[in-house]
């Protein structure tokens, strides 16, 4: 249970901005200062923290979609940084990406069908039938059904279109899926969903998750690991309950103590 | 205690389907120095009721039944420029979206001016002196006048809103849902800005949410809301530690519990009934 699967070391990424009314500035932005992150098999590890923080920066540098400084990213024993084109192409068929809007990450003028199935088709994946039948399986897996195949996204509501999302990148059966601020952008109620919906398909699948987000109180239903960035840096990285009960930093502090309700709820809510 | 805000009986439905009604015979009251919280998923009615109140329907929909009473005067049936003496003036307004309710070519100072000028003539040094004043008070430094929206954060931003929308000293504040877009700490600095702002200017404060966890920080009374109808009302604790209706415990059970006692829920919605 405790291998690793993907496994990133000093990783560096450093952004110029323009900075100045017109822009004529520059400024270096350190986005990832020697961030080192273990996603153990079949676990989430959660990545908390603020807007730029430096989370998004990481989880597209772990995919090589951002070209990294420096540091390496070890994934089932391969260096992520030094694959390209065919192979890397290959690999990214286990490690998929759940991203945070629901309504700017589906291709407005594609099926849904279409959507969930082009990864079958890219990887050349079975002949024409059985990928239907893939993204039909998938599709009632995550709640939708089987005549949603030839609806558009903007037929569907927030958290339908995350449940897409979901099975386009889960149609792919792939071993680590990094997922984005997936529920941020949904109502509470819709979020509770979206969370139990991935809770059960990393049991059925064996997935392990890296789970992106800014609000401890959602990551303490999801994570068994978490790591709290700050301005690039890692600056806590702990268990669960350790950091819940006893945090290290003031910076987590700060983050617990912004959760809405914490207060009153220990009174109230049951 | 007298009442700032009387709506009795609102009913919203589309004008080319008048028996489908969006917003349902809603009824509630809000009172100065308070804050009623709105509370309901996507599609509640939640948004509608206060864009009803503030006379700013989609020329599609119509109020169908029903009155909105503010400070003693009935805002419905006021024509567009009798509105716009209460819109902004006496009613200020936050929308959500921080990033796209301001207007990216004019400098922050400039937008939250023009209410000033609009409604209270001022100008010159005057209104120089009155927008540092309200930069001040939202916690921007008064020299970020000069800055154009993009130069802000999103936080920033919604504190410029908040300066907007209480430029005119308005008696009633409605909050559309002003930190869903905002990180989880910036979000509490804001409730906690708009809480203070409220006291000091014994303002009545309409907060629509979809969090019970916003509404415990911040509410004074409950209204909540499920497919245009209000199902429960209440004072913040009576709802929270009481709560009546089935909808109002689901709702209040699949909002996280961050003690991790309490293993996450979703709302059945079968259970609650098909839609009508």
């Amino acid at each position: 249970m405790s291998e690793i699967i993907l496994s990133a070391n000093h990783l560096t990424k450093t952004y110029t901005q323009r900075s100045g009314r017109f822009g004529f500035g520059r400024k270096l932005v350190k986005a990832l200062d020697d961030v080192s992150i273990n996603i153990k098999t079949g676990s989430t590890l959660a990545i908390v923290g603020e807007s730029g923080s430096g989370k998004s920066t990481l989880a597209r540098c772990l995919l090589q979609l951002l070209p990294l400084d420096a540091g390496t990213v070890q994934f089932q024993g391969q260096d992520l940084a030094a694959l390209s084109g065919d192979a890397l192409r290959a690999i990214r068929r286990n490690l998929q990406m759940v991203f945070q809007d629901p309504f700017a990450s589906l291709n407005p003028r594609m099926k849904v069908g279409e959507i969930v199935g082009e990864g079958l088709l890219i990887h050349h994946l079975g002949n024409a039938q059985e990928r239907t039948r893939k993204v039909l399986q998938m599709l009632e897996r995550v709640g939708l059904s089987a005549a949603d195949i030839n609806k558009y996204p903007h037929e569907f509501s927030g958290g339908q279109r995350q449940r897409v999302g979901i099975a386009r990148a889960l149609v792919l059966e792939p071993k680590l899926v990094i997922c984005d601020e997936p529920v941020s952008a949904l109502d509470v109620s819709i979020q509770a969903q979206i969370l139990l919906l991935l809770k059960e398909l990393q049991q059925e699948m064996g997935l392990s998750y890296l789970f992106i987000s800014h609000d401890l109180r959602i990551v303490r239903h999801v994570a068994d690991e978490i790591a709290v960035m700050h301005d690039g840096k890692i600056v806590e990285q702990g268990e669960v309950e350790s950091i819940y009960s006893s945090p290290q930093q003031a910076y987590t502090q700060n983050l617990l103590n912004s959760i809405p309700g914490r207060h009153r709820r220990t009174a109230s809510l049951i | 205690m007298s009442d700032l805000l009387r709506v009795e009986n609102l009913s919203v439905a589309p004008i080319a389907n008048p028996q489908r009604l969006l917003v349902n015979k809603v009824s509630f009251t809000l009172h100065s120095g308070k804050t009623t919280c709105i509370v309901g998923e996507s599609g509640s009615g939640k948004s509608l009721t206060a864009l009803t109140v503030m006379g700013l329907l989609a020329p599609s929909l119509a109020r169908t039944s029903g009155s909105v009473n503010f400070q003693g005067k009935e805002l419905t049936g006021l024509s567009n420029e009798q509105m716009s003496d209460v819109r902004g003036k006496r009613i200020g307004m936050i929308f959500q979206e921080p990033m796209t309710s301001l207007n990216p070519v004019l400098t922050v100072g400039y937008q939250i001016g023009e209410s000033l000028a609009y409604h209270l003539g001022l100008g010159g040094k005057a209104l120089k002196a009155r927008i540092e004043a309200l930069l001040l008070q939202v916690g921007i430094p008064p020299e970020r006048a000069n800055a154009y929206p993009d130069e802000l954060s999103g936080g920033q931003r919604q504190r410029v809103m908040i300066a907007m929308s209480i430029a005119c000293e308005p008696a009633m504040l409605i909050a559309d849902e002003p930190t869903t877009a905002l990180d989880v700490t910036v979000q509490a600095q804001i409730l906690a800005l708009l809480a203070e702002l409220k006291s000091r200017m014994n303002m009545g404060m309409l907060f629509i949410t979809h969090d019970f966890g916003v509404v415990a920080d911040i509410a004074d009374d409950v209204v909540v809301m499920f497919r245009g109808e209000i199902v429960e009302t209440g004072t913040v604790q009576q709802v929270l530690e009481n709560p009546q209706h089935p909808y109002t415990k689901a709702l209040l059970a699949c909002v996280p519990d961050a003690e991790g006692k309490k293993p996450l829920q979703s709302i059945d919605y079968a259970w609650l009934g098909e839609p009508a």
